[in-house]
This record gives structure tokens, C-alpha cells and sequence, in this order.
């Protein structure tokens, strides 16, 4: 029965997964730690750390890691194969009908809402992670250390985690 | 040909970190540049589209590519190369984190990177934010986004179809204008 709900959640999160893997992370942080309470919160984002670091989109990875961890690897790849299947049928009856959709207008309108909404969602990402990871003045000084890396030194998104890996060891090993 | 679709995906999702734009000139490379499967224009065609569509931009991509050049079963084949070689490797990660997660050394590093995936998410939010453009109804629309989620604590999803709904009805003359 978990089986059949859990592919049932990643259908779901992988048919509204637009604009990329941060904000497909709200929709994750919904289902399967609020509602169903799957994984811990530092497990999810553990999870969305580790997918971040790994070769794949984050969509498909933390889907991989979450259903591995509930159920090992059918698990896995049953919230795979869930989290693009939808995505998947879309793209193959948009290739069939290419030149049709190509001039579709409503796609466009539709999408004149949602593209701006899709921040909100990546800001809904950032608000609930910063809430779970955030746990003392600690982990605070090592976001703003990450993020003037990235922001201001060009520093790559992974490298930085390694390095704030690194700072935790320092800050939380000898402080 | 199958064989081939499937090797050029698994060389993709097997080498690309950071996944969506960062595939995108490797896919192109591949693709139209290498393999000229795809001319240059339906290759920014076939992103303009599956960029439109939900789920992760190389795996619809890869699905698109697989179509063109070999129908369905190109499509089936090019995804699950692009999707095989991260699977594995979360299976292997999932597998030995799942062994060291008690690890002392390992949870002091995770209490540093937690706090980071925050601040890397902010940061992608910017440059996103940067390249929307800074139109008053657009702000108005992601922040109604957030308020709706963080506030009323509504499901993301529930979100997208309002906002979709809202574009569809609301929002059409500034595609035409556009």
C-alpha cells in the first residue's frame, strides 16, 4: 500500500514540476515531509544537498535518494520512474504534435502565470530550508559565507559545498 | 541507433552536474554539433517547447531528441539513458550515507551544509529573478506565490494551477504585445 502511495506522490510532484529542481524542493518539503511525514526535515535536506552535488537534475535525484530511503531500491526506482513519467508522456505528445504546439497561444498565456509564480515557489524552497537549517548564529555566518562565495567570488555552487561541509567540521567539531 | 541514443544520454547525465541550463550546451554539442541528429533552430525550437512543459529540462529533452530521431522507442531509450547513470549513483550515495549517517565527522559536515543549500537557493533565486525582469505584476504574482504557500500553507501545486488559470484568462494581451 506505501508502494502504491508513494508512486502515486511522485506522479503528482514530477505533472507539476515546472521550472526546475529548486522548485520542485517546495513541492517535495509538501508531500513528503509536512504531509506524509516519509523523512525527517535534515534528512530532506540532506537529500537536497546531496542531490544537488551529484550528475542528474535535482528533480530525478531526490526522488532516486527518498524512495531508496523508504523503501531501498524499488523504492527508488519506483519514485524515479514516477517523478518523469508525466513530464515524459508531455514531451512525447508535444514531439508527435510538434508543429501544432509550436503556435499554440494558450501554452503561452498559461505560462505568462505560472513562470513568475514558479519564484515564489523557489522562495517557499529557500524560507523552509532556511527554517530547518538554520539552528543557530553558526549556521547563519556559514550562509552568508556561501552565499557571498557564490554570489560575489563566482565560486561553483558545488565546490561551495564542499567548503561548507568543511565549516561545519571547523565550527561544530572545535567550537 | 537505439544504441547509440542511449550511449549519448548516459554520457550526458552521467558528466553533467547542476542539471537543467548547465546540460544544455552539453546536449547541444552532442546532439547538433556531433551527431547533427538536430539542426540548430530545432534544437532551440525543442528547448523553447519542453521548457514549457513540467519536469526536468534534460530529461525532456532527451525525450524530444529520441522522438526525432528514432519515434517512441528513441524517446524511451534516450530518457532512461540520461536518467540511468544518476540513479546509480544516488543508489550507491543512498546506500553508504545511510551507513555513516551516525558518523560523527559526517554530521558536523552536514550541519555546515544545510545551512549552504539555503543560501545557494537564494542565490539562484536572484540571478532567476535578474533575468524575469522586474515587472511590477510579475513581483506581485511571486510574492502572492510565497505568501500563499508560507502563509496559508497552501500546496505548491494548488498554487501553479491558480496562477496558470490566472495567465490563461488574465494575462493574454501581454503575450500578444509582447
Amino acid at each position: 500500500m506505501i508502494i502504491f502511495k508513494l508512486f502515486l506522490t511522485f506522479l503528482r510532484i514530477g505533472a507539476f514540476s515546472f521550472g526546475g529542481g529548486y522548485a520542485v524542493l517546495s513541492l517535495l518539503q509538501k508531500e513528503v515531509v509536512e504531509s506524509a511525514n516519509w523523512i525527517s526535515p535534515e534528512d530532506y535536506v540532506n537529500i537536497a544537498a546531496i542531490s544537488e552535488m551529484t550528475p542528474g537534475p535535482i528533480a530525478v535525484n531526490s526522488s532516486t535518494f527518498v524512495g531508496f530511503k523508504l523503501s531501498s531500491f524499488w523504492g527508488a526506482a519506483l519514485c524515479t520512474i514516477g517523478v518523469i513519467l508525466i513530464p515524459f508522456l508531455l514531451t512525447l505528445l508535444v514531439s508527435v504534435y510538434f508543429q501544432k504546439f509550436k503556435h499554440l497561444k494558450q501554452i503561452s498565456w498559461v505560462l505568462k502565470g505560472v513562470r513568475p509564480a514558479v519564484l515564489g515557489l523557489i522562495g517557499a524552497a529557500c524560507f523552509g530550508i532556511a527554517r530547518i537549517s538554520f539552528e543557530d548564529y553558526k549556521s547563519v555566518i556559514i550562509a552568508i559565507i556561501v552565499f557571498a562565495s557564490v554570489y560575489r567570488f563566482k565560486i561553483s555552487p558545488i565546490l561551495a559545498i564542499l567548503g561548507s561541509g568543511i565549516l561545519g567540521i571547523i565550527f561544530y567539531g572545535l567550537f | 541507433m537505439l544504441f547509440k541514443l542511449f550511449l549519448t544520454f548516459f554520457k550526458i547525465g552521467a558528466f553533467t552536474i547542476g542539471g537543467g541550463y548547465a546540460m544544455l550546451p552539453v546536449i547541444q554539442k552532442e546532439v547538433v554539433d556531433k551527431k547533427n541528429w538536430l539542426t540548430t533552430e530545432e534544437f532551440l525550437d525543442s528547448i523553447a517547447v519542453t521548457n514549457s512543459l513540467p519536469g526536468p529540462l534534460a530529461t525532456n529533452c532527451a525525450t524530444f531528441v529520441g522522438y526525432k530521431t528514432a519515434g517512441v522507442l528513441g524517446a524511451l531509450t534516450s530518457i532512461l539513458g540520461a536518467i540511468t547513470p544518476s540513479f546509480f549513483i544516488i543508489l550507491l550515495i543512498a546506500a553508504i550515507f545511510t551507513s555513516f549517517a551516525d558518523n560523527y565527522i559526517v554530521q558536523l559536515a552536514f550541519s555546515g551544509i544545510r545551512p549552504a543549500v539555503a543560501a545557494l537557493i537564494l542565490f539562484s533565486l536572484v540571478k532567476l529573478v535578474k533575468s524575469v525582469g522586474i515587472k511590477w505584476i510579475n513581483t506581485f504574482i511571486s510574492i502572492t506565490a510565497l505568501g500563499l504557500i508560507l502563509i496559508l500553507n497552501l500546496h505548491p501545486a494548488f498554487v501553479i494551477i491558480i496562477f496558470g488559470t490566472v495567465g490563461f484568462f488574465f494575462m493574454r494581451s501581454e503575450v500578444e504585445s509582447k
